[in-house]
C-alpha cells in the first residue's frame, strides 16, 4: 500500500525541494552511460534505465579515496605522521537507487561494520544518506534479484520507495528516516484507490517479466572442500581474461588496495578498488602467490559471493542479482550457470 | 568513531642487523604520544601494520612480548619496498604502526600443558615474543616443560642469538638449536634440518602443544613427525602469512576460504586448517 503520491510532472520541484535540505545523488545520462552523480539540477535526473551501468557502490566506497595525509619536508615536527582528511558527511539523498542496489549496501555492511572494526568512511556515510528508491516495472533480461531475497519492488535498505503507476508515483515511506525526510518538504496528496490498483498491477507485470531464476538453496549445504576442488571451475574459467569488469560493476565487489602516493614533499595514503581478478592482489613478498592462476582467481571470485559468505554470515549469497556482470562480461561468463553449478554439485 | 586505518607514530629507538646476511634488522620502536603505548596491548602470535609514510604498510609479527614494556620489536627481513625503505632508516625516525592485529597464539587453552616451540629461519619473531612471554617470572609457572627446537642455514642465520644463548644455560626450558650446515668448528650446537631434530629429540605430546612456525618445506616435513610422535592435529598451532593490505578483515585478499587470515588469523591449528580449502 502506498503512502502518498505525486503526479510525475511534479517530480522535478519535489527534488528542487529536497535539494534545499540534502546533497542530491540520482542516475544522470552521459554520452549514452547512466551512472549516479550529485546532480545540480532536478532536470538532470535519467531514470530511463533500470540498472546503472555502474553500480552506486562508489558512493559508498569511492572508487579511489583519500585516507589519511602527511609531509615528507624532514623540517617539520610532524614529519612521517599521517592525519585524517576532512571530508564532507553532510546528509545527502541517493535517489532513484534500484531494490537490488540498497540491498547490496545491507550486505556490504556486515563486512564495514562489524563487531570488532568500524570501517569510519563506510559508517559515516552509510549514516549520513537517505536512500530513496524506484521500483522496476520492466525488469531486464539478466534481472534475478527475486532469486537472491531481494525482488523489483522490495524494500530492503530503502528508506522510501517511489513506484511508477503511469501518470503518478506512488511513495511508500518505509524507515523512520525516510519519514523525517518528508517532514522537510511538502509532497503530494494520499494515495488514492486508482494508484493503489495501478501499483499491485504494475507489480504483477514485473514479476511475469522476471524470467531469470536461479536457485540457492543447496549452497549452505553444499561441502565447501567439495565445491572447491569440483571439475566444473575448468570450464568456468576457460574463457576468463580477467579483464576484471564483473568485480568493477558488481555492487557488492568491495576489495580494495591501499597505497600511498607522494608529490613534491606532500603526501596522501589512499584506497582504490582493487579485485581478485589480478594477481598482484595476492603475491606475496617472497614470490609465492597462493592464487598464481586464472582459475584459482575465477573461483575465488564465485566461492566468495556463493559460499564463503554464505557460511560466514549466514544471510544469503553476496549477489543481489542485478546482472551487470552478465551484460558486462566480454566472455560471456554467466554468474546464473555458476549459480546452477555450485547448487547441483552432487559429490 | 576510532579509526582502525590510523597509525600510532613511533620512534625508532634503536636497529640491530640480527644475520651475517645483512637482511634481517630488528626495530625497537618506542609511542610517541603518551597513551599510544597504553592502548597497544598485545598477546603473543599477534602482528600489527608498520606504516612508513609516503611508502605503505606491511604486516609483521610482534618479536617483542608484552611482558616487555615500553617499546615494541619488530624483526624485519628486507623484501619490498617498505622493507627496503625501513632497512634504511636510523634511529630518531618516525614510522607508524598500527595494532595490534589477527589472534593469538592459544595461551588460554595452552595453560598447564607442555609447549613445543619449533621455528626456522625468520619466522622466529612471534616465537621469540612467546618465549620471553612464558619465561617471564610471572608466567612460568602457568605452563609445564617448555622445548624449543630452533633452526637456520647457518649460525649466522640465526635470530637473537645472544637470547638463544642464555636460555641453553637456563634449567627451565629445552632449547635445541640447529643449522643445515656449519663450517664454524667451534659449533658447539646441533647440525641438521629441523624435521630431523625433531626426530631426534622426539618431544612428547603428552599434554602438550606444538606451535611450529617456518618455511613452507620445513612444516612440510615437520608436521608429519609431529603425528608420528602423538600430537593430534587440534594440538599443532600455526601461524600463516598473507599479502594484506587493510588487518582488519575487510579489503578482502588474505582470505582462504571463509577465513581471513588478518582478522580470523594469522594463528590456526591445524585442525581448523584442514577444513579449509588448500589455497595459501
Amino acid at each position: 500500500m502506498a503512502d502518498k503520491i505525486i503526479n510525475k510532472a511534479d517530480l522535478p520541484a519535489l527534488l528542487s525541494r529536497l535539494m534545499d535540505h540534502y546533497r542530491v545523488y540520482a542516475p544522470v545520462r552521459h554520452q549514452g552511460v547512466t551512472n549516479f552523480e550529485e546532480i545540480s539540477a532536478a532536470e538532470l535526473v535519467d531514470l530511463s534505465l533500470v540498472n546503472t551501468t555502474l553500480s552506486p557502490k562508489s558512493l559508498m566506497l569511492p572508487q579511489s579515496e583519500s585516507m589519511f595525509e602527511f609531509t615528507l619536508d624532514r623540517t617539520s615536527d610532524q614529519v612521517g605522521v599521517l592525519r585524517e582528511i576532512e571530508k564532507d558527511f553532510s546528509p545527502r539523498i541517493i535517489f532513484g537507487i534500484r531494490p537490488c542496489d540498497a540491498k547490496s549496501f545491507q550486505l556490504l555492511d556486515l563486512n564495514f561494520d562489524t563487531p570488532t572494526y568500524h570501517d569510519p568512511w563506510w559508517v559515516r556515510r552509510r549514516q549520513s544518506t537517505i536512500l530513496i528508491g524506484l521500483g522496476c516495472n520492466d525488469p531486464c533480461r539478466t534481472c534475478f534479484c527475486t532469486s537472491v531475497g531481494s525482488g523489483p519492488f522490495s524494500t530492503d535498505g530503502l528508506d522510501i520507495l517511489f513506484i511508477d503507476a503511469g501518470d503518478e508515483f506512488a511513495i511508500k515511506t518505509v524507515t523512520k528516516k525516510g519519514e523525517q525526510t518528508f517532514s522537510k518538504v511538502e509532497i503530494g496528496p494520499e494515495s488514492s484507490d486508482t494508484t493503489t490498483d495501478a501499483v499491485l498491477s504494475v507489480q504483477e507485470s514485473a514479476l511475469r517479466l522476471m524470467k531469470s531464476v536461479v536457485h540457492t538453496e543447496n549452497l549452505k549445504d553444499q561441502d565447501e572442500k567439495a565445491l572447491f576442488e569440483a571439475d566444473f571451475w575448468d570450464e568456468v574459467q576457460f574463457g576468463c581474461i580477467n579483464c576484471g569488469v564483473c568485480t568493477f560493476v558488481c555492487p557488492t565487489c568491495w576489495c580494495f588496495d591501499i597505497q600511498d602516493e607522494v608529490h613534491k614533499g606532500n603526501g596522501i595514503r589512499l584506497r582504490n578498488w582493487d579485485a581478485c581478478m589480478f594477481p598482484l592482489f595476492t603475491l606475496h613478498g617472497s614470490g609465492h602467490n597462493p592464487r598464481a592462476q586464472k582459475l584459482q582467481r575465477v573461483r575465488q571470485r564465485f566461492m566468495h559471493k556463493l559460499k564463503y559468505f554464505v557460511d560466514k554470515y549466514d544471510v544469503g549469497v553476496a549477489c543481489v542479482g542485478c546482472g551487470r556482470c552478465v551484460q558486462q562480461c566480454p566472455v560471456n561468463i554467466d554468474i546464473r550457470e555458476v549459480f546452477s553449478l555450485m547448487n547441483s554439485l552432487k559429490v | 568513531m576510532e579509526n582502525p586505518y590510523l597509525p600510532y607514530p613511533v620512534r625508532i629507538e634503536s636497529v640491530v642487523t640480527e644475520t651475517e646476511d645483512r637482511n634481517l634488522k630488528t626495530f625497537k620502536l618506542v609511542f610517541l604520544n603518551s597513551g599510544d603505548g597504553e592502548k597497544f596491548v598485545h598477546s603473543p602470535g599477534q602482528f600489527a601494520e608498520l606504516s612508513i609514510a609516503g611508502k605503505g604498510e606491511i604486516p609483521i609479527g610482534i618479536a617483542s612480548s608484552p611482558t616487555e614494556q615500553g617499546y615494541l620489536l619488530f624483526t624485519v627481513n628486507k623484501v619490498g619496498v617498505v622493507t627496503t625503505e625501513l632497512h634504511q632508516m636510523k634511529s630518531g625516525d618516525i614510522i607508524g604502526v598500527r595494532g595490534p592485529l589477527g589472534n593469538w597464539y592459544p595461551w588460554k587453552r595452552m595453560e598447564g600443558k607442555n609447549v613445543v616451540i619449533i621455528g626456522g629461519g625468520f619466522a622466529f619473531t612471534t616465537l621469540r615474543a612467546s618465549i620471553v612471554y612464558m619465561l617471564n617470572p610471572e608466567n612460568r609457572s602457568r605452563f609445564g616443560d617448555i622445548t624449543v627446537i630452533y633452526g637456520a642455514r647457518t649460525p649466522g642465520m640465526l635470530l637473537y642469538r645472544d637470547e638463544l644463548a642464555a636460555w641453553n644455560e637456563r634449567d627451565d626450558i629445552r632449547v635445541h638449536i640447529t643449522v643445515d650446515a656449519a663450517d664454524d668448528p667451534e659449533w658447539r650446537y646441533n647440525v641438521g634440518f629441523v624435521p630431523t631434530i625433531t626426530q631426534e629429540t622426539a618431544p612428547s605430546a603428552k599434554e602438550a602443544y606444538a606451535i611450529v612456525c617456518g618455511p613452507p618445506i620445513m612444516i612440510k616435513f615437520t608436521l608429519p613427525i609431529l603425528s608420528e610422535l602423538g600430537f593430534p592435529p587440534e594440538r599443532i598451532i600455526m601461524s600463516l602469512e598473507m599479502r594484506m593490505k587493510c588487518g582488519i578483515g575487510m579489503c578482502g585478499r588474505c582470505n582462504i576460504g571463509t577465513e581471513y587470515v588478518c582478522k580470523d588469523g594469522p594463528v590456526f591449528d591445524l585442525a581448523h586448517m584442514s577444513r579449509l580449502p588448500n589455497e595459501y
